[in-house]
C-alpha cells in the first residue's frame, strides 16, 4: 500500500491518538499499570478489569502484527457519518487478533484488498491509509486511518515470536 | 408452579411493516389487544414499563409515561427502559420485579417503534468520543459489517456455506407465511436469497433482517390475581425466567458496536461466552435445560446468527448448527422448531417491540393459538435476543 505524500499536501490522523503515522505505524493502546491488562481504543479512567481498581491507564503501543479473526467486505456505502467516495468502491474489513495483547482490532483493509484475499487465520501487519480528504483553512488535507494489510513474510515470521 | 412464576393473561401486537406514522399509534394498538386478550381494563393496570424508543423524540425516551398518558392518566406507577435490542426484557424484568416485590399485581409491558429507511445509523451530531458514532466514521462498519463477521467465521471454521445461511431464510420465510402479525409474508427459495445482491460479504440482502415498524404488549400479573380471576392456571403460559445478564470480563468476542474486545492478557476468557451466559442463566434460574425447549424465538438478526443461537442455546454442540438445520430439527413439526413466528426474517426489526413480540410468540404457541404456524404439543419455549453495550436477554415461558 502506498500513500501519495505531494507537496501542500498535510496529514493528519482522523482521530488524535489512537495510531502513529509514521513508517512502521501502530496502535496506540492502554496498559494498566497495576494488572498489566490493554484496552484499545486508548482512554483514561478505570481499568476494565473488575478485580483491578486501578485508574492508572497508561497509552502504549501494541504489536503491529496478528492473525484475522473475521473479516467482511462492504458492497454498499455506509451512511453518514462515514465519507464514502463517489462513486462507492467496495471495500473490506478484517478483525485481527494481537497474540501478545490478547485483543482483537477491527479496521479497514487498505484499497484493492478484498474478502477474497482474506482468511481467518491469516497474518495481518499495521499500516495507515487515507480516509477521505478535505481542504481545512485553505489546506488540502488528508484525513488518515490505520488499516490491516496482509503482512509480508518477516512481518508473518515475528507474529510466532511474540515480536 | 413456583411464586416466582409470573402469569402472562395477555398480549398483543400491532403488525409489523414500513409507513412512518407515529409509534404510539402502533403502541396503542398492541395495548388495547393485550388489555382485551387479557380480560381487564385499562384502569387495572397498576404499573406500566415501557420499552423506549430512540428515534422519536422525547416521547420515545420516556414511553412508560407516554403510553400511560395516551391510554389516559390513571396514577399507575411507571419505569422506562432502554437496552437496545432488549429494552424489551429488561421491561418485562422491571415489571417481574415490581410484581415479585409486592409492589403490584398487574403490569403491562410494552414497546413500539418507527424506524428509518436503510441501515441503521448512530444518533446524529459529531460525538468524537462515541464509539457508536466512531465506528461508521472511521471503519464504516455497519451492523450488517458484525453480523457478516460471524458468519465468515462459520464458513472458514465449520464449513458453512452460502446456501446453508440461504436455508435458514428459507424455512422462517415458510414459518411466517400464515402469520397475520408479519411483515414479510413471502416464501423465499435458495436461489431467492443467492441472487440477491451482497451487502456485506458473505451476507445478502435477503440473509439480512430489515428494520420495520411494530408494537407489542403483554398483561403480566401475579400469581394470585391470576388465579383470582381465572380460577385455575392450567394450560395458562407462565413466565419462568428472565435474564438480563451483562458479559463477564473478559468478553473475547468482537460484539457490536466495539473496536476491540477485551484483553485476556491477565484474566482468561470465562467459561461460557456473552450470549451463551444469557441463555444459560435463563435455564438456570428456570431449572430447565436445553431439552425441555419445545422451541425458541431467536434474534436472527442475519441468517447465520440463527445458526450461532443453537449453539449458544445449547440445542447443539458449537459447529453443528448447519447439521441441526440441515436434519429439519428447527423446522415447524421437527424437534425444537426455531424461530416459528418466522423470526426477524419474516418482522424485520422494531427495536423496543421486538423482545416483546418474541414471547407474544410463544405465548400463543403455548395456548395453541398460532394459527398456520402451531408447534404441536409445546410445552416449553425459550427467547434469545442480543443488541449493543452488553445488553441481551433470554426468557422462558411454559405451561
Amino acid at each position: 500500500m502506498s500513500v501519495s505524500a505531494a507537496g501542500g499536501v498535510a496529514r493528519v490522523p482522523a482521530v488524535e491518538g489512537w495510531f502513529t503515522l509514521d513508517d512502521e505505524p501502530h496502535l496506540i493502546g492502554c496498559r494498566c499499570a497495576a494488572c498489566g491488562t490493554y484496552v484499545f481504543p486508548p482512554r483514561s479512567g478505570a481499568c476494565p478489569n473488575p478485580n483491578c481498581d486501578s485508574e492508572d491507564l497508561v497509552p502504549t503501543p501494541l504489536s503491529r502484527v496478528g492473525t484475522v479473526w473475521s473479516y467482511t467486505e462492504n458492497q454498499y456505502a455506509p451512511p453518514p457519518p462515514y465519507r464514502a467516495a463517489e462513486p462507492f468502491e467496495p471495500y473490506a474489513l478484517a478483525a485481527v487478533q494481537l497474540e501478545e495483547e490478547g485483543i482483537i482490532v477491527l479496521g479497514q483493509v487498505p484499497k484493492g484488498i478484498m474478502a477474497a484475499d482474506l482468511k481467518v487465520g491469516m497474518p495481518m501487519q499495521l499500516e495507515t491509509d487515507v480516509l477521505y480528504r478535505e481542504v481545512v483553512d485553505g489546506v488540502d488535507t488528508e484525513f488518515m486511518v490505520y488499516v490491516w494489510a496482509p503482512a509480508g513474510p518477516t512481518a508473518a515470521k515475528s507474529i510466532g515470536g511474540g515480536s | 408452579m413456583s411464586d416466582r412464576d409470573l402469569v402472562v393473561l395477555g398480549v398483543g401486537m400491532h403488525p409489523w411493516g414500513k409507513w412512518g406514522r407515529d409509534f404510539t399509534e402502533y403502541g396503542m394498538v398492541a395495548a388495547r389487544a393485550a388489555l382485551k386478550d387479557a380480560g381487564i381494563e385499562w384502569k387495572d393496570v397498576e404499573y406500566v414499563a415501557g420499552a423506549d424508543t430512540i428515534r422519536n423524540g422525547y416521547p420515545g425516551f420516556i414511553a412508560g409515561s407516554t403510553f400511560a398518558q395516551k391510554l389516559g392518566w390513571t396514577g399507575a406507577s411507571i419505569s422506562s427502559n432502554y437496552a437496545a435490542c432488549a429494552s424489551g426484557a429488561h421491561s418485562l424484568q422491571a415489571a417481574r420485579a415490581s410484581i415479585l416485590a409486592g409492589f403490584c399485581d398487574v403490569a403491562m409491558v410494552i414497546g413500539a417503534d418507527t424506524t428509518p429507511k436503510g441501515f441503521f445509523a448512530p444518533v446524529g451530531g459529531e460525538r468524537k468520543t462515541d464509539p457508536d458514532w466512531l465506528r461508521f466514521h472511521l471503519l464504516g462498519a455497519t451492523n450488517p459489517v458484525y453480523f457478516a463477521m460471524f458468519a465468515r467465521r462459520r464458513m472458514d471454521l465449520y464449513g458453512a456455506t452460502s446456501e446453508d445461511f440461504a436455508q435458514v431464510k428459507v424455512k422462517n420465510s415458510r414459518h411466517g407465511l400464515g402469520n397475520p402479525y408479519a411483515r414479510f409474508r413471502k416464501e423465499n427459495a435458495i436461489e431467492d436469497v443467492l441472487n440477491s445482491p451482497i451487502v456485506s460479504d458473505p451476507l445478502r440482502l435477503l440473509d439480512i433482517c430489515a428494520t420495520s415498524d411494530g408494537a407489542a404488549a403483554m398483561i403480566v400479573t401475579s400469581r394470585a390475581f391470576a388465579e383470582k380471576k381465572l380460577g385455575s392456571l392450567k394450560g395458562v403460559p407462565r413466565i419462568r425466567a428472565v435474564s438480563t445478564v451483562t458479559p463477564t470480563y473478559p468478553q473475547t468476542i468482537l460484539e457490536l458496536p466495539d473496536f476491540a474486545t477485551d484483553s485476556t492478557a491477565v484474566v482468561a476468557p470465562p467459561v461460557r461466552g456473552f450470549k451463551e451466559s444469557l441463555c444459560w442463566a435463563a435455564y438456570e434460574e428456570a431449572g430447565m435445560s436445553p431439552s425441555d425447549m419445545n422451541m425458541a424465538e431467536v434474534y436472527d438478526l442475519s441468517t447465520a446468527l440463527e445458526l450461532d443461537w443453537y449453539e449458544h442455546l445449547g440445542l447443539c454442540a458449537p459447529g453443528e448448527a448447519e447439521g441441526l438445520l440441515r436434519s429439519g430439527a428447527t423446522t415447524i413439526g421437527g424437534r425444537v422448531p426455531v424461530n416459528p413466528s418466522g423470526g426477524l426474517s419474516c418482522f424485520g426489526e422494531a427495536i423496543p417491540a421486538q423482545a416483546i413480540a418474541q414471547v407474544c410468540e410463544l405465548t400463543w404457541q403455548l395456548r395453541g393459538q398460532a394459527q398456520g404456524r402451531q408447534v404441536e404439543g409445546a410445552k416449553a419455549g425459550i427467547t434469545a435476543n442480543q443488541g449493543l453495550f452488553g445488553n441481551g436477554s433470554s426468557v422462558i415461558v411454559s405451561v
